[in-house]
C-alpha cells in the first residue's frame, strides 16, 4: 500500500498534511502520535470509509481496498452486548456472504479453526459481556482474521488491558506477523511499538514527523526526543 | 357465562379470531427488531416515531374535512364541485395507512440519519419531531373535527383501540402482509442486522454496505410502528418494543436466544392480553404493556437470584 502525499481533514480544516508511506507485505507498522493527530482520521483513510483531501491511498498488489481486517477500540455499545463468542467471530465472514443470507459451511469452518488458533474455543459459548477485557480483544481479533488474512489494522489494541494481557496480545500479534499477515498498529505505547514493530509512523503538528525502520526511528531526531520524554516519564 | 363460554362466543366470531392473529403477529414482528433497537441505543426512535405515527393519524382523519372547508371558502358556492366532491370522498374513503405509513417511513430515515452523526443532537431532534408531531395532530383533530367525539377518537388513537373488534377486515389484511414481510426480510438479513448492531465500523471497514442495513432497520421500524399503532396505540407502542427484549436480555446470553426468548415472550404477553382484555373488558394495548411489565419484573427477580447463585 502506498500512500503518497495525503492530506487528511474534514469541511472545517485539515488534520494532517503531507503524509508519505509505504507498507510492504510482511510489515509491522506502528503508527505514533499524541491524540488529536490525526491518526482516528488515517485509519479511517486507510479503511476507506473517508477519503482523503488530496493525494492518493494507491492498492497494489493482493491486498485490495476492504480487505482490512479491523481491530476497532471498544465501543459503549459492545461492553453489555448479549452475544456468544461464536457468534461474533462468524460476524467476520459477513463481507465473503454478499447478498446470501446465511453462512457457509467453509465460513463455519474458518471460524471454528480461528478460535482454536487464538486459543478462545472453549470460550465458543460464552457471554461476550462476561469476558476480561483480554479475551474480548481475543474474540474482536478471531473475527478480523475471518475477514481477512492479509492485513489486519489495530487500533490501540492494549487500552485499558492489565500489563500482563497487554504482553500476551503483543506477542500474539507478532507471532500473526510472523506468520505473514500484514500489521497496521495505532498505538500511545512507544516502548511497545520499538520492541515489535518492524517501521515507525510518527505524526503530530499536523505533519509527518518520521516514516522509516525501527532502527533508524531510534536514532532520529523526532524518536529521540520522544522516546526520551517517554523515559523520563517512566522513571 | 363462565370465562370458558365467553371465550368460546367471542371466538366464534371470525373478526375476533383475524384480530388475535394479527396481535400475534404484529408481537412477534415488534420483539424481534426490539432486541436491535435497544442494543443500538435507538429505543428512544421508536417512541419519537409513534408519536410521529399519530400526527400522521390524525392529519388523515382530518384531510378530507380540510380539503372540503378551504374548497367551499375558496369558491364561495354553498356546495362542492362534483369534482372537488370526489376528491374529498377519495380521501374519506382512504385508508389511514396510506398516509401514516410513508410520514412514518420519511422521519425513521431522517432521524437515524441525525442519529448517527452526533448524539445529543439527535436526542433533541428526536424529542423535538415528537412533540411537534403530537401538537399538531391534536390542533388538526380539534380545529378539523370530522367526528363529534373528538376526545374519544384522540383516546383510541393515543392506547388503542378499546377493543380489537373495532380493526377494520382491511387493516386485518394490511396486518398480516405487512407482517410477513418484516418477519421475511429479519430472517433473511438476520446475520447482517446481527452485524450492524453490534459493530458498524467493522463490517464498514469489511465493505459491507452498513447504512444500508442502517436504512432497512429504519424501515422496518416504521412499518412495526405503523402496524401496532392499531393495537397499542401510539403510546404504548416502546412498550411493545422494548419489554420483550429487556427481559429475555436479563437472562439469555447469546444473540440468537435473546431474539428467541423475546419473541415468545412478546407472543405469549400478547395472547394473554388480548384473552383477559376480552374476558374483563379491558383496553386491549394497556392490558398487553402490563402483562409485558410483570414479565420484565419476574425476569430481573430471576437474574439478580442466579446471578447471585453463580458467584
Amino acid at each position: 500500500m502506498v500512500c503518497k502525499n495525503a492530506s487528511l481533514g474534514y469541511e472545517d480544516g485539515i488534520v494532517a498534511e503531507n503524509l508519505d508511506f509505504t507498507i510492504k507485505k510482511g510489515d509491522y507498522l506502528c503508527i505514533l502520535g499524541e491524540n488529536g493527530s490525526g491518526k482516528s482520521t488515517l485509519i479511517k483513510a486507510i479503511l476507506g470509509l473517508k477519503s482523503q483531501v488530496s493525494g492518493t491511498i494507491e492498492w497494489c498488489g493482493d491486498v485490495k481496498k476492504n480487505e482490512v481486517g479491523y481491530l476497532p477500540q471498544q465501543t459503549v455499545v459492545q461492553k453489555d452486548f448479549p452475544a456468544s463468542v461464536r457468534e461474533i467471530v462468524r460476524s467476520g465472514c459477513l463481507a465473503k456472504c454478499g447478498l446470501r443470507p446465511f453462512y457457509s459451511k467453509e465460513e463455519k469452518e474458518l471460524a471454528e479453526n480461528t478460535m482454536k488458533q487464538l486459543e478462545i474455543d472453549k470460550l465458543a459459548k460464552r457471554c461476550y459481556r462476561d469476558l476480561s477485557g483480554g479475551q474480548q480483544q481475543r474474540v474482536l481479533l478471531a473475527r478480523a482474521l475471518c475477514a481477512t488474512r492479509k492485513m489486519l489494522l489495530l487500533d490501540e489494541p492494549v487500552t485499558g488491558l492489565d500489563p500482563k494481557a497487554q504482553t500476551d496480545l503483543y506477542e500474539l500479534i507478532a507471532k500473526l506477523n510472523r506468520e505473514g499477515i500484514t500489521i497496521i498498529m495505532v498505538s500511545h505505547d512507544i516502548v511497545s511499538a520499538v520492541k515489535y514493530a518492524s517501521h515507525i509512523l510518527h505524526i503530530g503538528g499536523r505533519k509527518q514527523l518520521f516514516f522509516g525502520t525501527t532502527e533508524d526511528y531510534a536514532k532520529s531526531a523526532a524518536g529521540k526526543l520522544f522516546i526520551g520524554t517517554e523515559m523520563i516519564e517512566n522513571e | 357465562m363462565s370465562n370458558m363460554e365467553k371465550l368460546r362466543f367471542y371466538f366464534d366470531f371470525p373478526f375476533v379470531r383475524y384480530a388475535f392473529i394479527v396481535g400475534i403477529l404484529i408481537a412477534l414482528c415488534s420483539s424481534l427488531l426490539g432486541v436491535t433497537l435497544v442494543l443500538k441505543r435507538f429505543s428512544f426512535i421508536g417512541d419519537g416515531l409513534s408519536h410521529v405515527a399519530f400526527g400522521a393519524m390524525s392529519l388523515s382523519a382530518t384531510l378530507p374535512v380540510m380539503i372540503k372547508k378551504y374548497a367551499l371558502a375558496w369558491s364561495g358556492d354553498e356546495k362542492l364541485s362534483p369534482r372537488m366532491q370526489s376528491v374529498v370522498n377519495w380521501f374519506g374513503n382512504l385508508n389511514d395507512m396510506y398516509i401514516v405509513l410513508p410520514v412514518t417511513l420519511i422521519c425513521a430515515v431522517l432521524l437515524l440519519r441525525t442519529g448517527q452523526n452526533t448524539k445529543i443532537k439527535g436526542d433533541a431532534a428526536v424529542a423535538m419531531l415528537s412533540v411537534s408531531a403530537l401538537a399538531i395532530g391534536y390542533l388538526l383533530m380539534n380545529r378539523y373535527p370530522s367526528r363529534a367525539n373528538i376526545s374519544g377518537d384522540v383516546c383510541s388513537t393515543l392506547f388503542g383501540s378499546t377493543s380489537i373488534i373495532t380493526l377494520k377486515q382491511e387493516d386485518v389484511r394490511l396486518c398480516i402482509i405487512m407482517s410477513i414481510v418484516v418477519l421475511l426480510t429479519f430472517i433473511l438479513f438476520y446475520n447482517k442486522i446481527f452485524a450492524v448492531t453490534f459493530d458498524e465500523n467493522f463490517i464498514k471497514a469489511a465493505g459491507v454496505k452498513a447504512n444500508a442495513y442502517n436504512l432497512l432497520i429504519a424501515v422496518i421500524t416504521a412499518l412495526i410502528i405503523v402496524l401496532a399503532m392499531n393495537l397499542v396505540g401510539s403510546l404504548l407502542i416502546s412498550a411493545l418494543i422494548i419489554f420483550p427484549a429487556l427481559s429475555a436480555m436479563r437472562v439469555f446470553k447469546s444473540f440468537r436466544a435473546v431474539i428467541i426468548c423475546s419473541a415468545v415472550i412478546s407472543v405469549l404477553c400478547a395472547a394473554f392480553g388480548i384473552i383477559a382484555s376480552i374476558l374483563y373488558s379491558t383496553p386491549v394495548g394497556s392490558t398487553i404493556v402490563a402483562a409485558d411489565l410483570a414479565v420484565f419484573i419476574l425476569f430481573s427477580i430471576v437474574s439478580a437470584v442466579t446471578g447471585r447463585v453463580r458467584k
